[in-house]
């Protein structure tokens, strides 16, 4: 009979991955950049043309990177988050502007209030796909030797705020 | 008040479905005549019971009731009355139904076609058939009721997702849920045959037409799947290896094994312990399919929306079907004798063989489809498994059964003789080389790959030949038949599976040729400009506005002009904003033909008002749906055959074709 | 959960409208370049699309690493490379072809060890077989003898 039991077990343990498989969510897709440093780019800084946001801008701090983009409607969603965290002076926010322009950006947030220690303007996108963004609004947490360690994709909840977000900035500073 | 009358006779289905198991497995205790009769009505009562409840949601559908739910989250006054009907299996809550609705018929037709079986056994298999319904009338009352009020009602629905709205798409989920459930019937012969300890080769000979009739409802559903994505999801592709397709392929391939391993089991007696396991894998495969596009443990291109209710549900279900089934497998198979004993080389060897890998190949895309998860679930990463994966696995699995089914038929059963084989397929294999290498220069560029997949496809085609034309030599000699009714007299099974074959073959050349020849080009098009694509001029002539009755759009026309400067062909490749679901969509024109389609679809809008158009040639590209429907029609002849329909007629017949 | 799949697909799907004035049309350049971006971007998977790879997606992310791709080999990065690249960014879950390392052993070769195995186990049970007489063809039984009868015709 030992034989022909073979299959039922080829089933249970079929079934015991299955039900892990439920409660995962197979959309979700970690970042390989987390635990590696930021990549280089320099990019112009909104509002003020002429100066230039780079890697190395806030080396030394600990900061919030918040990609965002005036097309982008979950990042509405975000947005009284975002103002709420700025008003709290817990962290700096530095903002992406992603695939976006200078023009409605800064009409985006002159409408909704700027929660942004600075805005690097990303026209073309190619250093949000160096730090591998596909879904706006995303946002990373660096630390202050420039090293990626927290990231998340889709807008932010104040319970991902309250108990992901700030208790690593806290142990980082 | 409709939908309460569908939702209160669903309720009603499920109590008869209740009484009718517990009466038919009470029934097989105490032996009782009385008992046993039972459900031969009852099927009839809940497919009845289904039926009303299934027409209730349609009329919902067709009369625009937004105060129900699955109406207002998938209909739209402005919606074509054909698609409202098809909205009624459109949403995961319709398509349970459309499930129960199926499984109901089939239990009816059971019912209605087994005359000549034992009551007893008949009993069982309608209660195994009505124990499946309970479960599926349990998770449609209880998770998802399609005929949940909406209070206060939607002014309006949401409309159908707009991939939906296709013809394909109305007539694919019915055909494809007739070959799932399908083997519901096979899964309940096995579990019956379990039970009674009635192995034997009548067993099988019952369960051949049913799972052959289930098999070839799947073919027909998996190739209008295929067709559809192909001229529906705008760039030409026909089999994208995801998830949704996997889990009907999976039960395709375990039934196409099973269809083999029955005809050995009813012929010689042998694989009964495998024919019977491969009957509860088949079904099972068919549930899983069930999970997987319904709880959300993978992503897929045509998953439900989804809900870890579900989830849990179907998997709870699962592991009691599944489970119980697979425990009586391991509790009976050993007390099933061997059966027969073959050589290796007979026509058993080939059989077994073809089951191997066939088993092989489905066990490997249920490895692909799962692996993701398995992975994820260990902790050790995410990873994606696609194309290049299956396609790696698959073809090195399917080149030898293809082989062997050139060499299967022409085999002896017990014990065939090499030399004998060599003699006869020497110059069906001789011919099959020679045009695979051949044909490939002729159309225009040589590659292994063409050439292997030629190769297999001429094989399949000549051996065919080969061995019918031996069938008829065989038996005119020492009679003095015509060759006319020779032929007559050959089963229609034997048809069946020479078409079935052929249609193998069809499909192999169409993968072929359109793989290794097809041609595509993006280009940037404004009206007045033209491509030139293999000898073909598509030239943009307008673009239009377009209204229909739930969207807007732009409508292209292009003509297409052969190389001689004649006018093959104007397409109207289209680009639709579906308004409610504010979703964009593209529907590509096609012109078809027997040798090669045309295929344009509009891309993205530039800002300059010009197009990016995709263009493509794809030869032979309908042969692969065409065999589909090939390999569909040899399993209609099969079961079409006479043995089928009266034992006592055929017995008699036998004897004089073995005279 | 309803709710939060349709916010969730409305927002993949704003982020594909996001995509139509970036466009790049690559009419300009030759039959066999446009193949091997084709055939590159057909490995890798779109990540905001439920399951599509970059060459059929008409996704913005899509659209940008197909031009990222074609940007990448006209600097004649190979497709080494120009795959490391995107698992650097996006991780292994871009390959649709899954490289092959020790968590994907089973992946790569399950199938032919369950082939192998399979084969093995047939061959040695024949060979036991071969030994005893035929089990359970009883000649008693009447539908063995039917098929015995029908022998001729079932080599059909």
């Amino acid at each position: 009979m030992r034989k022909y039991l073979l299959p039922l077990a080829v089933f249970v343990l079929v079934a015991i991955f299955l039900w892990r498989g439920l409660f995962l969510n197979p959309q979700e897709v970690p970042s390989p950049l987390i635990g590696k440093s930021i990549p280089e780019f320099s990019l112009p800084k909104l509002q003020k043309e002429n100066s230039v946001v780079t890697s190395e801008t806030f080396l030394g701090k600990v900061w919030v990177l918040n990609v965002f983009a005036s097309w982008c409607t979950p990042c509405l969603d975000e947005h009284p988050m975002l103002m709420e965290l700025a008003s709290q002076n817990r962290v700096m926010i530095v903002g992406l502007n992603y695939k976006d322009g200078f023009q409605s950006a800064a009409d985006w947030l002159g409408k909704h209030g700027n929660p942004y220690s600075a805005v690097a303007v990303d026209i073309d996108g190619l250093v949000g796909m160096d730090f591998g963004v596909y879904g706006v609004p995303e946002t990373f947490l660096i630390d202050k030797s420039g090293v990626i360690r927290y990231k998340k994709i889709g807008p932010l909840s104040s319970t991902e705020i309250q108990d992901e977000l700030l208790p690593l900035v806290e142990s980082l500073q | 008040m409709i939908p309460e009358i569908g939702h209160f006779s669903i309720i009603l289905a499920l109590w008869v479905s209740v009484a009718q198991t517990l009466i038919c497995f009470g029934g097989a205790v105490r032996s009782s005549p009385r008992l046993i009769a039972f459900p031969r009505y009852s099927s009839y009562v809940i497919f009845l019971l289904t039926l009303a409840g299934f027409c209730c949601l349609a009329t919902s559908f067709l009369v625009d009731d937004f105060s129900v739910l699955n109406v207002a989250s998938n209909s739209n006054s402005q919606l074509p009355w054909p698609y409202k009907l098809a909205a009624s299996w459109g949403s995961h809550e319709g398509s349970l139904l459309l499930w129960v609705l199926m499984l109901s018929g089939w239990m009816s037709a059971v019912s209605l076609f087994s005359k000549q079986m034992p009551d007893e056994m008949r009993s069982l298999i309608l209660g195994v058939m009505s124990a499946i319904a309970i479960g599926f009338y349990l998770f449609m009352l209880l998770t998802s009721n399609p005929f949940d009020r909406l209070l206060p009602p939607a002014v309006d629905g949401r409309d159908l997702n707009p991939l939906l709205q296709d013809p394909g798409m109305v007539i694919h989920p019915p055909m494809l849920y007739m070959g799932y459930v399908g083997f519901s019937v096979v899964f309940a012969f096995a579990i019956g045959a379990l039970i009674s300890g009635k192995l034997d080769s009548t067993w099988a000979r019952w369960s051949r037409p049913w799972t052959t009739a289930a098999w070839c409802f799947l073919t027909v559903g998996i190739a209008l799947g295929s067709w559809w994505a192909y001229y529906e999801l705008g760039w030409g592709g026909w089999w994208f290896w995801d998830p949704v397709e996997n889990a009907s392929f999976m039960p395709w391939l375990c039934g196409t094994a099973l269809i083999h391993s029955l005809s050995v089991t009813e012929k010689r007696g042998s694989f009964k312990i495998w024919t019977v396991l491969l009957s509860i894998i088949t079904f099972s495969l068919s549930l899983l399919g069930t999970f997987l596009v319904r709880s959300g443990v993978l992503t897929s291109v045509h998953a439900f929306a989804t809900d870890p209710e579900r989830g849990v549900f179907i998997l709870g279900f699962l592991i009691v079907v599944i489970g119980a089934s697979l425990l009586l497998f391991a509790w009976r198979a050993p007390k099933v004798g061997l059966g027969g004993n073959f050589n290796f080389i007979s026509r058993e060897s080939a059989l077994l063989a073809n089951n191997v890998l066939l088993v092989v190949a489905a066990a490997s895309v249920l490895l692909g489809t799962l692996y993701p998860l398995f992975l994820d679930a260990m902790g050790l990463g995410k990873i994606s498994v696609g194309p290049p994966y299956f396609d790696a696995i698959f073809f090195p699995l399917m080149a030898p059964a293809m082989f062997l089914m050139g060499i299967g038929p022409v085999l002896r059963w017990k014990n065939a003789k090499t030399l004998e084989l060599a003699t006869k397929l020497k110059w069906a294999f001789a011919i099959s080389l020679v045009s695979a290498i051949i044909v490939p220069i002729l159309m225009g560029g040589w590659s292994v790959f063409v050439s292997i997949g030629l190769l297999l496809g001429f094989w399949i085609v000549v051996s065919g030949l080969v061995n019918l034309l031996e069938q008829i030599r065989r038996i005119r000699m020492g009679s003095e038949r015509t060759i006319f009714q020779v032929i007559n007299s050959l089963p229609r099974s034997y048809y069946g599976m020479l078409v079935a074959h052929f249609g193998v073959a069809v499909f192999i050349f169409g993968v072929t040729l359109v793989k290794g020849y097809e041609e595509e080009r993006d280009v940037k098009l404004a009206v007045g400009g033209s491509v030139e694509l293999s000898g073909y001029r598509f030239s943009l002539a307008s673009l239009d506005d377009l209204i229909g009755p739930n969207y807007n759009g732009i409508k292209g026309t292009v003509f297409v002009h052969g190389a001689d400067g004649k006018l093959v062909s104007t397409l109207y490749p289209e680009k639709r904003f579906y308004h409610v679901q504010s979703m964009p969509m593209t529907e590509a024109a096609i012109d078809t033909g027997f040798f090669r389609d045309l295929y344009v679809s509009l891309g993205e809008a530039l800002e300059d008002g010009s197009w990016v158009v995709r263009v493509y040639l794809k030869p032979f590209v309908d042969w692969i749906w065409g065999g589909a429907f090939l390999m569909a029609l040899g399993g209609l002849l099969a079961i079409s055959d006479k043995k089928y329909r009266s034992k006592r007629r055929s017995v008699p017949n036998q004897a004089t074709v073995s005279s | 959960m309803t709710k939060k799949f349709f916010l969730s697909t409305a927002w993949l799907f704003f982020l594909s409208l996001s995509s139509i004035s970036n466009a790049q049309p690559s009419s300009d350049l030759s039959a066999d370049f446009q193949e091997k971006v084709k055939s590159i971007s057909a490995e890798l998977r779109c990540l905001v699309c439920q399951n599509q790879t970059i060459a059929d997606s008409n996704a913005s992310l899509a659209i940008d690493l197909r031009n990222q791709v074609s940007r990448m080999l006209r600097q004649g990065k190979s497709e080494q490379e120009i795959k490391r690249y995107m698992v650097e960014r996006y991780g292994d879950f871009v390959l649709y072809d899954p490289p092959v390392k020790w968590q994907t052993w089973a992946l790569w070769f399950g199938p032919f060890l369950l082939l192998v195995l399979a084969i093995a186990f047939l061959v040695s049970s024949q060979l036991k077989r071969r030994a005893e007489p035929d089990s359970d063809f009883n000649p008693a039984n009447r539908e063995d003898l039917r098929a015995l009868l029908r022998g001729d015709k079932d080599q059909l």
